[in-house]
């Protein structure tokens, strides 16, 4: 016999977790008694949003599920907006929420919220366990449905009696559900038309996105597209899944998507999505969006299929096995014309900026990263500018070396995010782009990271405004800047402080030296390069913040509802 | 994407496991797009830990297409059929308190027979009536006795299965 908290904390043992983040609570002390004696690495988060972006980051970098432990109420509420994140970019994430005990549940108890109810919408799954019994084979399942199909964020709700219920209950072998089985083998009649379609295909690209990533299809993808000659274009989440140096690629597409990428596909005849689920950002215009194309669409959730874009070619299942039976069906080619069109609009209008400008640009910033760590860490992002910048400006070349929250858009996950990834990936260089706006929102992770003496470098684009939303007003609101100044000096004269000169607040030296990292702060151009050695050989945590231009824009940019060839550009 | 979109009801059914807050996975999908079920019923079915949901939403066919898709999507929910698109069997029960006198009891009466009713409870000021059937013969009888004064309705919900 042992308590439902043993069994909750064996069952996470026998399905390989060895890191664990989470912050405890009166609903979880029966699960933290039993951790305290467990072979797990357990890292202490500030605020319970921390600890689902670190389990998704670790995920992200390690390609294993994360996994979370928060207590009842505003533990669990303050999860949500994690769980949220990788439920949008199908992140694999067990969270465990502990439950006040089952009778006064709908009591109103303290410290009691319908966790269950509030996360339904956005998790794949959920349980509340009412009895311990259950316990190894709902740990067992969520685990396995975290991590099949098109993964996500499952949550279990335990109450606070179940935990200390005494059970002999056990559970071994493959968890199965008979309205869940997800379809891997793709349909053999489809693969051979896409095979067909890419044979005789004139103009085809490849749209290529996290499915690709997921499956660890990124091999195969390669293959496929240098033996076709296919051009990829990959999505924001997508990045790393084809390698960004290689002459076949195009880059980003969508909004803020290269010139090449956004030409090629409103000009092919074929398009070939792997892992991609068209996000609105990619598409643009759905009714012009691959206007001539004839649309294939490889994926692992059926629900994808003609959602938001017409489909010819639906192909369901795991982009690894599919592309594999896919390759041996395609003819070598040239494609010399088509790749000639497409290498021309790669060199025509490559991400740029001003290089001439004296003052500090993010895209700036980022490049010297690429160029200090040759291009060989793993980026974490927040939301925002910077995070497109981050895309366009380092070059990824690997799988699982750009984590990012694209679905949702939640700023202040870069920070937690490369805490997880440096936590599974010790041996990586793991460097956080963020900016003023979004580092806020989860500044107190930092702590964690000394703790457990992990080095990352977080560098703070620090533009003195929430810049993407800037932008927006300056393009589509008349420049009417409405509460988008972080900088004191920026703001209107009745909204400075009195007394003191107002600078910018906060100091982020003095609030990465408070939370007990480095600070260091580049003003200048030609001081960049060396912070960002200097940072990557103390070894501890460091944040460096750039002071960037203020007013910069991020382009290309396709206005929101327009189509992919009414690029908006910058300079040229 | 086509264009030729229709707003239509569709009448959709759902095995799925007799769990709690299956239900309110399922109506949740629909109700988080704004979509009113104008109709539900919920019942196990021959194996206990199934259960069949059958509900009734208008909506735009393709939007509706995609709500089937994430509804099969759900863990807990092991088929999901749009019996719009095929032929399909409906019925409905409801039972309905109506208003009656002296006078025109027997009115009330001689339409439920031919409705194929039932009069399940009289009293001096009101009678209540059980009705089975098509949703629209259930519709046509309710039509016909509104003037009466109806003063009360409780309906199953239409439980459908398809022809094949």
């Amino acid at each position: 016999m042992r308590s439902g908290a043993k069994c909750t904390i064996d069952a996470l043992k026998d399905a390989g977790v060895k890191t664990l983040f989470g912050l405890p609570g009166g609903t979880v002390l029966d699960l933290f008694d039993e951790l305290a004696r467990a072979p797990l690495e357990f890292f202490l988060v500030r605020h319970e949003q921390g600890a689902t972006h670190m389990a998704d980051g670790y995920a992200r970098a390690t390609g294993k599920p994360g996994c979370c432990i928060v207590t009842s109420g505003p533990g669990a509420t303050n999860a949500v907006t994690g769980l949220a994140t990788a439920n949008m970019d199908g992140i694999p994430v067990v969270c465990i929420a502990g439950q006040v005990p089952s009778h006064m549940i709908g009591n109103d108890a303290f410290q009691e919220a319908d966790t269950v109810g509030i996360t339904r919408a956005v998790t794949k799954h959920n349980y509340l366990v009412k009895n311990a019994d259950d316990l190894p084979r709902i740990i067992a399942e969520a685990f396995e449905i975290a991590t099949t199909g098109r993964p996500g964020p499952v949550l279990v709700d335990i109450p606070k009696d179940v935990q200390r219920q005494m059970t002999s209950a056990t559970f071994s072998g493959k968890p199965e559900r008979r309205g869940y089985s997800p379809v891997y083998e793709g349909n053999s009649k489809q693969i051979a038309k896409l095979a067909a379609a890419i044979n005789t295909s004139r103009k085809p690209v490849i749209l290529a996105g996290a499915g690709v990533i997921a499956a660890g299809a990124s091999t195969e993808l390669i293959t496929l597209a240098r033996k076709a000659k296919i051009p990829v274009t990959t999505t924001l989440l997508g990045l790393g899944s084809f390698p960004d140096t290689d002459p076949l690629a195009l880059r980003m597409p969508g909004m803020h998507g290269s010139v090449a990428a956004n030409r090629a596909i409103s000009n092919c005849d074929l398009l070939i999505s792997v892992g991609a689920r068209f996000d609105d950002r990619v598409t643009g215009k759905v009714s012009e969006f691959a206007p001539n194309a004839i649309i294939a669409h490889i994926d692992i959730d059926p629900s994808a299929i003609a959602k938001s874009v017409r489909v010819d070619i639906p192909v369901i299942g795991h982009a690894k096995a599919i592309l594999k039976e896919l390759i041996p069906q395609v003819v070598t080619q040239a494609r010399k014309e088509w790749l000639a069109q497409v290498h021309g609009w790669q060199k025509e209008a490559p991400f740029t900026y001003d290089t001439k400008e004296p003052r500090i640009l993010a895209q700036y910033a980022i490049e010297q990263i690429y160029e200090v760590t040759k291009g060989d860490a793993i980026i974490t992002t927040d939301v925002g500018q910077h995070q497109m910048w981050a895309a366009h400006f380092f070059k990824y070349t690997k799988p699982r070396s750009f984590i990012s929250s694209g679905g949702l858009g939640t700023m202040g996950f870069g920070l937690p995010a490369a805490i997880g990834a440096k936590a599974g990936c010790r041996d990586r260089n793991v460097i956080a782009i963020s900016g003023d706006g979004s580092i806020q929102m989860n500044f107190q992770e930092l702590v964690v990271a000394v703790e457990h003496d992990l080095p990352i470098v977080v560098v703070i684009m620090n533009n003195g405004y929430l810049g993407m939303v800037r932008q927006w007003q300056e393009m589509f609101y008349k420049k009417e800047y409405s509460a988008v100044r972080l900088d004191q000096n920026l703001r209107a004269r009745n909204e400075k402080l009195r007394d003191k000169p107002p600078g910018y607040l906060p100091d982020f030296v003095k609030m990465a030296e408070a939370h007990g990292a480095a600070g260091l702060r580049v003003t200048e151009k030609r001081e960049v390069a060396p912070a960002l050695r200097k940072a990557l050989a103390m070894k501890r945590p460091v944040v460096i913040e750039c002071i960037t231009k203020p007013d910069d824009n991020v382009y290309p940019m396709v206005p929101p509802g327009a189509s992919l060839s009414e690029m908006v550009q910058g300079l040229a | 994407m086509s264009n030729n979109t229709s707003i239509r009801r569709h009448t959709i059914t759902a095995l799925v496991d007799n769990e709690p807050g299956v239900l309110a996975r399922v109506v949740g999908l629909i109700s988080g797009r704004g979509y009113n079920i104008e109709s539900l019923n919920v019942g196990t079915t021959q194996d206990p830990t199934i259960s069949r949901i059958t509900m009734q939403v208008p909506g735009d066919d393709r939007v509706l297409e995609q709500v089937t898709k994430q509804l099969n999507k759900q863990v807990d929910v092991i088929s999901v059929t749009d019996l719009t698109r095929e032929s399909f069997l409906n019925r409905e029960c409801i039972l309905i308190k109506i208003a009656s006198t002296r006078k025109n009891r027997s009115k009330i009466i001689e339409l439920t027979d031919v409705f194929e009713g039932k009069v399940v409870s009289a009293q001096n000021k009101f009678m209540v009536i059980q009705l089975v059937g098509e949703q629209q013969h259930v519709a046509d009888f309710m039509e016909l006795v509104k003037p009466f004064q109806i003063l009360d309705v409780s309906r199953s919900g239409v439980i459908a299965m398809g022809k094949e």
